[in-house]
């Protein structure tokens, strides 16, 4: 019997590895979920306000736990910070409208400024590692906070409102902020989905993992961390920018509060850490838990630490990663390594 | 404003800050985490001082000398159950958890404490409202006076543990290579478990005479990090003594820019700590292996 590796066997040996990327199920089920999140854009013309403004909101936590999944799931970095680019996009928003701009295209532009001064925090703090990476981001949150209530042109300590919505009617706006939401959303899976389908996909995985092995087979390390970090600046900028379209008021306090970043942990640590879909099903359950228990005050919040320290724990890749391995199909997005036997199916993320 | 006097109230604001940080600076030296609660934790030795003293009616330094066995105990707890499991799940896991554990003090805390902001300084008499006056513009408060010395104590006792006793050669070697030390018989998890139950009982001792200083509620853990963690950083990682330095060069920021404006005080405690992250002299002195 010949002991060679199974995957330099002549072609046509019937235990011959081969690496497929999709299959047929998983590019229908790609298709499926596009032209779902595609069919969202119809839901203000077919449901009433209130549920307009719930979906908004759930896409805001959505836009945040996949945000913050790319940079500690993807990217190796926990950011305790995030609230930072959350209200500089908010009051980004606020202080273009004060000169002219007119808001919808000024919460666009406040989002991509946060994104700018992600590339400028990055120069900063992306020489910092694990747990100094995160409070020195913190840091910066707070000082940015502390500086808009020095300014008394953005309202100061007592906050501000966000004027120039007042033209639209109640329901038309809900549902040009449910777009926007919508549109940010989709952008920001789509350039997720991009990054991970790409070759960058398995550099990223490399880096989540183990970042100096990664760096030592030649992956660029650092190029890839500056990346993701704007990016997570972009999407949380937005939804900064969102959540101030949303409630039309925002106080330094709680728009850079800390509390972001405990909700982002939650979402992505329930969710599943370091997989697509993970952060998505983590804001579901978070936005449940926020509608049933929120009224219960501390208890809800010692619930929500308490949850979040028993899945880092004891499942820490989340509830997703449960789910997927009941799942018969799965996203295009990772390597399925498959031989003719169908008992030798392995797949890696 | 006078800023001699400025430097003088900074430096031993700075004291309470170095003792803040001494123990998350031994965490990380010893076992490279960042505990995201130890803010919370002193705050927690600050809520068991005030409980004991308002119960009780003794001074808070003996409720102190009371609290500090259950604050070594809650260390030891701490590390055998959360943090022993967190650090098998790799670099990143220790600071989702000690995170999750801040949210569950501090709303623990508000929970049982109510949110009022309680002060222990009444409690100690003349000694938190004393000063010796040195000119007309210049005092020298005894409270001061204590946390400065108190402070070099604990941190140098710390640095005396750790360089010249047994149990700090062992700290040192587990530091450097847990693996190798367990080789020779130092058991890493009783080293960690011991070491956390230090850091957080001087963060017990921090929150006291921050209790007796000014104020504290249920949320101040937060910034009480933060401080620790600037302090910390602005020190140069790795080094106790440059742990006091760097509380210290924070204090006297925090009341230099307090002198100019009060809303200034903090937010210049924060553009020293991002300048020391922008000069390079924080990395150069930064061993690799703290306290190697």
């Amino acid at each position: 019997m010949t002991t060679a590796p199974a995957a330099t066997r002549p072609a046509g040996n019937p235990t011959q590895l081969r690496i497929t990327r999709s299959t047929s199920a998983s590019r229908i089920t790609s298709g499926v979920l596009l032209a779902v999140g595609v069919g969202l854009f119809a839901v203000p013309t077919l449901f009433g306000t209130n549920a307009v403004v719930q979906l908004t909101s759930l896409f805001i936590y959505m836009i945040l736990a996949v945000m913050w999944n790319a940079l500690a799931g993807y990217g190796g970095m926990v950011s305790v910070g995030q609230q930072a680019f959350i209200g500089f996009g908010a009051y980004a928003t606020i202080w273009l409208t004060q000169h002219g701009v007119s808001p919808f295209p000024a919460m666009v532009l406040a989002a991509v400024s946060a994104a700018v001064l992600a590339a400028l925090v990055a120069l900063l703090v992306l020489q910092l590692k694990g747990g100094q990476l995160a409070v020195g981001t913190w840091v910066i949150a707070e000082a940015l906070g502390l500086l808009i209530v020095l300014d008394t042109g953005l309202g100061g300590g007592t906050g501000i409102s966000l004027q120039g919505l007042n033209s639209y009617t109640p329901e038309l706006r809900h549902a040009y902020i449910y777009w926007l939401t919508l549109t940010f959303l989709l952008a920001i899976l789509g350039a997720l989905f991009l990054l991970l389908r790409l070759k960058t996909g398995a550099a990223l995985q490399a880096i989540r993992d183990d970042e100096e092995a990664a760096a030592s087979l030649g992956v660029r390390v650092r190029p890839l961390k500056f990346g993701i970090f704007v990016l997570a600046g972009f999407g949380c900028g937005a939804a900064g920018a969102l959540i101030l379209a949303n409630t039309l008021f925002i106080q330094p306090q709680s728009i850079f509060g800390v509390q972001y970043s405990a909700y982002m942990i939650f979402m992505v640590l329930v969710g599943g850490l370091g997989t697509f879909e993970g952060p998505i099903l983590g804001a579901i359950i978070f936005f449940v838990a926020q509608q049933q228990f929120a009224d219960q005050g501390a208890w809800y919040l010692i619930g929500l630490g308490a949850v979040a320290v028993l899945f880092a724990l004891f499942l820490p890749r989340g509830l997703w990663t449960v789910v997927s391995d009941r799942l018969p199909v799965q996203l295009p997005l990772g390597y399925r390594l498959s031989t003719s036997h169908p008992s030798m199916k392995e797949q890696h993320g | 404003m006078n800023i001699v006097n400025a430097i003088v109230q900074g430096i031993f604001l700075g004291s309470l800050y170095a003792l803040l940080a001494c123990g998350l600076s031994l965490i990380f030296g010893v076992m490279r985490i960042i505990n995201l609660a130890h803010g919370d934790l002193a705050i927690l030795g600050a809520f068991l001082v005030w409980v004991v003293t308002d119960k009780t009616g003794i001074s808070p330094f003996i409720a102190l000398l009371l609290v500090l066995p259950v604050m070594l105990a809650v260390g030891y707890a701490l590390q055998r159950t959360v943090l022993a499991r967190s650090l098998r799940g790799g670099p990143l896991v220790p600071l989702l958890t000690t995170f999750g554990l801040s949210i569950v003090l501090q709303n623990g805390f508000l929970q049982v404490f109510s949110p009022d902001v309680h002060s222990l300084g009444s409690n100690v008499g003349t000694l938190s409202t004393g000063s010796w006056k040195l000119t007309s513009d210049l005092s020298i408060p005894y409270l001061g006076v204590v946390l400065l010395v108190v402070s070099v104590a604990v941190l140098g006792g710390l640095h005396y543990t750790l360089r010249a006793t047994a149990f700090g050669r062992e700290m040192r070697a587990t530091a450097q290579d847990p693996d190798t030390a367990g080789l020779v018989g130092i058991p890493a998890s009783a080293i960690y478990a011991r070491a956390v139950a230090i850091a957080v009982a001087t963060a017990g001792i921090a929150g006291a005479f921050l209790a007796i200083r000014s104020s504290f509620g249920p949320a101040s853990g937060p910034a009480q990090l933060i401080f620790a963690f600037e302090a910390v950083i602005i020190g140069g990682l790795g080094s106790l003594w440059g742990t006091l330095v760097g509380g210290i060069v924070l204090g006297v920021a925090q009341t230099i820019g307090a002198t100019i404006d009060p809303q200034y005080s903090i937010l210049t405690g924060h553009l020293v700590f991002l300048l020391a992250l922008v000069v390079p002299r924080v990395k150069a002195t930064a061993p690799r292996k703290a306290f190697a």
